[in-house]
């Protein structure tokens, strides 16, 4: 009878698809950029001296914790087939709104508040104006992008804040220090990084970005409540950015309104480096370290290296196109 | 009393007349057959009511209690599921993943809740087991075959114990033998007094599960009757306009 050869067939091709879960690790994006950043460390250790420092590893781990930030809100905001032009921008507008709170007198906690309280309203209008008006994402966070620089320039009144109130030396400490020899950043990082990880995996609100990003129209149909979870993915973006940018005053121990600007590139990069498909559907948690780390890395080995710093964005760029390439590659030898 | 019926039906979509004017009842325990040609409005008369979109007139009655729907999740509160004829999965996700979307079974662990990832593999590992489909669980949707993707989207429909199943073409697409199990899948939602309402463009399949087979044509019922009263010959010319209305 053919009824057995059917199910002889169906079961050999199913067979052939069955993945272990090494090999379902060594297929993602993440560990290939993974290798990458190895390679890399390698042949720097081998070329300087200075790269393996302690002092070096500090400089670079926690230059890259704020993009690493960033990037992880980056990630869910892809997801969805979305992307925030606007976190850059967001940097300077919640730095500044930070700085001013902290200026005034308030303490830390308030100065917080502000900041997330500022990115989340950021996210928030975003996020409606995407999902509820259906406004394509590029162009509200193009628009968002120049609006809160603005009003980050008319806040600070274009002058440097320097003065952090009552509460300096703490919010110094929490940007600009460590704990065990990692700064600080860095534990923000690996922290958030544990948690986006746990959520992707584990949380229906996981579940459905992902499924949102694979068919928004199937997502809809099953009864998730996808305008909501797309607002939610921007305000996240919006606040990871914010964080990013408290931390980051808190380092430099001053804020202007140009921090973060052209952030957005290099975390937009990080996070495509890092496996994102900018199609939607596809990110790993991890892949926001792991791309932000690469480009770490990139800059630091041509700084090392001697290379004008005004090669940077252009070793960037290259990256982003590598990385989209890549991604097109495989899924070319895929179907 | 009929477990579903339809009054006075219309939709339009812009200026396209989708449907005029459909009235349509269903009872417990019973298969009915809806045939017509592309472009017809069988879909768009299964979306209805699968709440996916109201009527722009006509009213929907579930055993004689006027309903209305402004999302599918309120159809299906009501005991109606719905496999589409697009399928409509999620590409990037395991078969069980799709087959839970937006039920996701979940674990408490003290306030938190997480997915359980575990109990829903099993479950749809039994389902896909029921529906004699050789698919796995833990596969990507990207990766299957049309069979094994209908098998998904069937399975879906089983994690409740619905009223009312609306398959829109489920048979397009599968293999003789997986044709044979979703027909007797509609044989056992039968026995177990369930209604079906099956749309194919398949005349054997229609008429070896159906009691019923209603007609549309441009948007307009033209014929509803039980499956030992007309013929193939006749439906395909009603389906056609070679038979006006029957
Ligand atoms: N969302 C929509 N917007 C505009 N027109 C639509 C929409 N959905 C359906 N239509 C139109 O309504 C009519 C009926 O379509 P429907 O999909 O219900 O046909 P069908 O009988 O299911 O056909 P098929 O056998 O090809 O699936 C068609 O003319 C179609 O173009
Ligand atoms: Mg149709």
């Amino acid at each position: 009878m053919t009824e057995v050869n059917h199910a002889k067939i169906d079961s050999e091709i199913a067979g052939k698809r069955e993945l272990t879960g090494l090999q379902s690790i060594v297929q993602t994006q993440p560990f290939w950029v993974f290798v990458a950043i190895m390679v890399l460390g390698i042949v720097m250790t081998m070329v300087s001296d200075v790269f393996l420092t302690e002092r070096n590893m500090f400089n670079v781990t926690r230059n890259f914790a704020f993009f690493g930030i960033m990037a992880l809100g980056m990630t869910a905001v892809i997801c969805t087939a979305g992307i925030d032009l606007s976190v850059g921008s967001l940097m300077g507008l919640t730095g500044i709104v930070t700085g001013l709170v902290m200026q005034a007198g308030y303490g830390i906690g308030l100065g917080f508040l502000a900041c997330m309280g500022t990115a989340a309203l950021v996210g928030l209008v975003n996020g409606v104006l995407i999902a509820y008006l259906r406004m394509a994402p590029f162009v509200v966070t193009l628009g968002m992008l120049a609006m809160a620089r603005s009003i980050a320039m008319v806040l600070s009144n274009n002058k440097m804040i320097y003065a952090f109130g009552p509460d300096q030396d703490l919010f110094e400490w929490i940007g600009g220090e460590s704990m065990m020899g990692i700064p600080n950043p860095v534990w923000v990082l690996a922290v958030l990084t544990a948690v986006f990880w746990w959520v992707y995996r584990y949380s229906t609100w996981g579940r459905w970005v992902f499924a949102i990003g694979g068919n928004k129209q199937a997502a809809k149909l099953a009864g998730i409540p996808v305008e909501r979870v797309i607002v939610s993915v921007y305000v996240v973006c919006s606040l990871c950015a914010g964080l990013a940018a408290f931390l980051m005053v808190g380092w430099f121990g001053s804020v202007t309104n140009a921090l973060g600007l052209t952030y957005e590139l290099n975390v937009i990069a990080a996070t495509v480096i890092g496996g994102a498909n900018l199609m939607g559907g596809v990110a790993y948690a991890l892949g926001a370290p792991i791309g932000a780390a690469l480009m770490e890395l990139i800059r630091n080995s041509l700084l090392l290296a001697g290379i004008d710093a005004l090669w940077q964005q252009f070793f960037v760029g290259l990256f982003l196109i590598l990385a989209v390439l890549l991604e097109q590659i495989r899924n070319r030898g895929r179907t | 009393m009929p477990v579903l019926s339809l009054k006075g039906i219309t939709k339009t979509f812009g200026a396209i007349q989708a449907l005029s004017d459909v009235d349509l009842t269903l009872e417990r325990g019973e298969a009915l057959g809806l045939m017509g040609d592309n472009g017809a409005g069988k879909s768009t008369l299964m979306r209805i009511v699968a709440g996916n979109f109201p009527p722009t007139a006509g009213r929907i009655f579930l055993e004689d209690q006027a309903v209305h729907f402004s999302q599918p999740a309120d159809a299906r509160r009501h005991g109606i599921e719905i496999v589409y004829q697009d399928l409509a999965l999620c590409d990037n996700l395991s078969a069980a993943a799709n087959v839970f979307l937006g039920r996701e079974l979940k674990r408490r662990f003290g306030p938190i809740r997480y997915l359980d990832h575990q109990a829903m593999f099993d479950r749809a590992a039994e389902l896909f087991a029921e529906l004699k489909s050789e698919t796995r669980p833990r596969d990507l949707v990207r990766q299957m075959s049309g069979g094994q993707r209908q098998a998904v989207a069937i399975a879906r429909t089983r994690l409740s114990d619905p009223k009312i199943v609306l398959m829109d073409e489920p048979t397009a697409a599968i293999s003789v033998r997986q044709v044979a199990e979703v027909l007797d899948l509609i044989r056992r939602l039968k026995e177990t007094n369930h209604a079906v309402i099956l749309v194919s463009h398949r005349m054997p399949d229609v008429f070896s599960v159906c009691d019923r087979v209603a007609v549309l044509r441009r948007g307009r019922k033209v014929a509803d009757k039980p499956v030992d009263k007309t013929s193939p010959e006749e439906v395909t010319g009603l389906i056609t306009g070679a038979i006006e209305a029957a």
